[in-house]
């Protein structure tokens, strides 16, 4: 009937998304199938279960605790280089964990620039493997995106409100009470089950600063049962558990939270009559950005020697490396584009729904149902890199649905009657008014999907062989073998790709784009 | 000729009553009060809209089923009648294909109907480069090249000053005199009517009346026009 014509239909969408539900669900069905129940869990896979647990909630605790301050004195204060320092929370979502680990390692490791000072005078040098190294990568990854949901929460509160309470002569902690602590009561539970649901799924931080007995996440356990043991049954049944746990949180975190927009308009700076203590606000933004920098500045320095005299092998894997990340966003683009195409039009819950499936899964278990599925067909460690470009684009596609989204919509309800009475229609209207006018939120998706296909470091290191490595995985043999110069160089090399295939794909998507 | 048979056009609880007849060639305002139903009369008419009872013909062709860009219609809206991603040309080619890939003999007409409407040697321009009239120009020139019987125009010229848009509406009354296209616009203001229409249709209560001579119809308003007029 006229009244639901459409310009595009959503049968490409609906395949894409019944595509993702059973990559998904198709291999958690193989991983409850294979789980053995009676196998038990073991006193190992209980520490695993609980050290997941404990590092998740400090995690957020600390994250969250800490963010507060930071991005109070972001919102009401305006300084040169605020916008700058607002964009910079963003990176650390594209920043390969492997590379913000070493850089951790050259400030706060054992023979890092802390100790380094400690020792000089005459302490003894910081531990940084355990629980508190893992919490501090997570902190170090998840204070950025804290202070962003925070600052957003201020931002949000209308300026009017502000006005009204100087009129009243409400300053300090009753303005804290009166207008603040309201919006924080509203926001942080959010916060921190976004936080808490990313932790649990945590894998290449405690690979790298975890491990032993007493600092091993479930992920990490699963990693272990396939590498050491090769015991498929107990990988299953530690992937279960894991699901469980991620699904749970990810429900929680998207009951809680009312998602962040992402980027738009977080470096306006709201008009506040409360002077504060401008002292107290500085301190905290000076300390947030140092510990932010410091690590990534770090990377640099000890790269810098290291890039140019770089082991073939890791060069090769850089190669690798590109050609997964840019499989990986061409099959993210060919199923979120149909997708987001499908929810413009009309309402559809179960593309909406298996758009956010991936949220709910973690990588390796994944990897661990894709695993036991190849096995009796061939070799998994031949589809390392198909398999690895594949769960990548998965684990965008929820991110990257957000951002094509509201576009397509937006498309559909501007150009869609114009369209329909010119009788553009289906394939014609996608390509020549769909994708044109969505071109930078393409771009942008392409590059955050590209980005951290580049920077992923988890299912590669399930069914990869000796023989063939992406750079975070040859970056991380590097480090077992102690070759810290290599692995150095590697990292800096790593940073760069990621930044330039991020910043080509957003710009490339911008350019030239009318509004 | 155009004939709405007791058609009935619902948009969530309003409903609007239509039973009435537009000879070709013919060009028609629609009046009434704001929130009367103008627009949803046009979408109807123009497939946007599903009507829940009647049907519509033109030319004993029956419409009712047919998908918006099937129709003999060309139509106008208040605003985004441009592909601001795409050139005035391509723009203007659109009506041709619905893909925009054209023969040469089509890109002549596409140049022709761009040098119709004033804009010739702009076609190269995206719609951020153009004014606001030369947009609505380049709106023309591609109903021009459509070709369909019917032109429904939504207030298409709201935006622009009113000489300009005095301007558009000679240019509409023009072409499509040489063109014997059918049409039917939506007006706010009378002098609009008075301006390019003979007959006008009265959108008002729940219902659209049959044309009237547009003079007797703004002389002589009954009530519930009298109201809105002031």
């Amino acid at each position: 009937m006229a009244r639901s014509a459409q310009p595009v239909s959503s049968l490409p969408g609906v395949a894409a998304a019944l595509l993702v539900a059973a990559l998904i669900l198709g291999t958690l069905a193989a991983v409850a199938l294979r789980a053995e129940a009676g196998h038990g869990f073991s006193s190992s896979d209980w520490a695993a279960l609980k050290f997941t647990l404990t590092q998740a909630v400090l995690s957020a605790v600390i994250s969250v605790a800490l963010a507060v301050p930071v991005a109070r004195a972001l919102a009401r204060r305006r300084f040169p280089g605020r916008s700058l320092l607002i964009a910079l929370l963003g990176a650390p979502f594209i920043l390969p964990v492997i590379v913000a680990i070493l850089g951790l390692l050259q400030v706060f490791g054992r023979s890092g620039w802390i100790s380094d000072v400690l020792v000089y005078f005459g302490a003894s040098p910081i531990r940084i493997y355990g629980l508190h190294g893992v919490v501090l990568a997570h902190v170090f990854f998840n204070l950025p995106l804290a202070t962003r949901l925070i600052l957003q929460g201020w931002q949000e509160v209308p300026s009017e409100r502000f006005r009204l309470a100087a009129q009243m002569g409400c300053d300090g902690w009753s303005l804290f009470r009166l207008i603040e602590l309201p919006m924080l009561a509203r926001i942080l539970p959010g916060a921190l089950a976004v936080i808490f649901a990313i932790c649990l799924t945590s894998f290449a931080v405690a690979l790298t600063l975890g491990g032993g007995p007493r600092a091993t996440t479930i992920e990490l356990a699963i990693y272990q049962a396939f590498t050491y043991d090769f015991d498929l049954g107990r990988a299953a049944l530690l992937s279960a558990v894991q699901l469980a746990l991620t699904a749970a949180a990810a429900f929680a975190a998207l009951r809680l939270s009312r998602g962040e927009g992402f980027g738009a308009g977080l470096d306006r700076a709201i008009q506040r009559w409360d002077g504060g203590t401008p002292v107290v606000d500085t301190i905290w933004i000076v300390l947030a950005a140092v510990f932010l920098l410091l690590p990534l500045s770090a990377v640099v320095l000890s790269g810098i020697s290291g890039l140019f005299e770089l082991p073939v092998i890791v060069l090769k894997s850089a190669l690798i490396s590109i050609g997964v990340a840019s499989a990986s966003t061409v099959i993210l683009l060919l199923l979120a584009l149909p997708m987001a195409a499908a929810v413009a039009v009309r309402r559809h819950g179960m593309v909406e729904v298996s758009g956010i499936l991936g949220l709910a899964a973690s990588p390796l278990v994944i990897g661990t149902g894709l695993f036991i599925i190849i096995r009796p067909w061939a070799n998994p460690s031949d589809l390392a890199l198909p398999v690895t470009a594949l769960v990548n684009a998965a684990m965008a596609l929820p991110f990257a649905l957000r951002i094509l989204v509201p576009a397509a919509r937006e498309t559909v309800s501007r150009h869609g009657r114009l369209a329909l009475s010119l009788n553009m229609e289906g394939w014609v209207f996608f390509t020549r008014v769909l994708i044109p006018r969505m071109r930078p939120q393409i771009g942008f998706a392409a590059g955050l999907a590209a980005a951290l296909s580049m920077g992923d470091l988890g299912v590669i290191a399930l069914f990869a062989d000796p023989e063939i490595a992406t750079l975070p995985l040859q970056i991380y043999r590097l480090m077992g073998a102690y070759k810290m110069e290599a692995a150095a160089g590697g990292a800096l090399l790593l940073l760069m790709l990621s930044l330039a295939l991020f910043w080509l794909l957003d710009r490339g998507g911008r350019w030239h784009a009318e509004a | 000729m155009l004939k709405l048979d007791t058609c009935t056009i619902s948009n969530g609880a309003f409903h609007l009553q239509a039973d009435l007849s537009v000879d070709a060639g013919n060009s028609v305002a629609v009046i009434g009060p704001s929130g009367a139903g103008k627009s949803t009369l046009l979408e109807a008419i123009a497939g946007f809209r599903e009507i829940s009872a009647g049907s519509i013909y033109w030319q004993q062709q029956d419409l009712t089923k047919l998908a918006p860009g099937k129709r003999p219609i060309a139509m106008l809206f208040q605003d985004g009648n441009l592909f601001p991603h795409l050139t005035a040309e391509q723009n203007v080619a659109l009506g041709l294909h619905p893909s925009g890939k054209l023969s040469h003999t089509e890109q002549d007409q596409v140049q022709a109907a761009l040098e119709r409407v004033g804009l010739a040697g702009m076609g190269a321009r995206k719609p951020a480069e153009l004014s606001g009239g030369q947009q609505s120009r380049v709106a023309l020139a591609r109903v021009l090249v459509q070709h369909r019987d019917l032109l429904l125009l939504d207030e298409p010229f709201a935006a622009l000053g009113p000489a300009l848009k005095a301007e558009m509406l000679d240019l509409v009354a023009e072409l499509a005199a040489e063109t014997g296209t059918t049409l039917l616009m939506v007006s706010h203001d009378p002098q609009d009517a008075r301006r390019i229409t003979r007959q006008a249709i009265l959108v008002a209560d729940g219902r659209a009346h049959p044309p009237a001579e547009t003079e007797d119809l703004l002389d002589n308003p009954p009530p519930a026009l009298r109201q809105y007029l002031g």
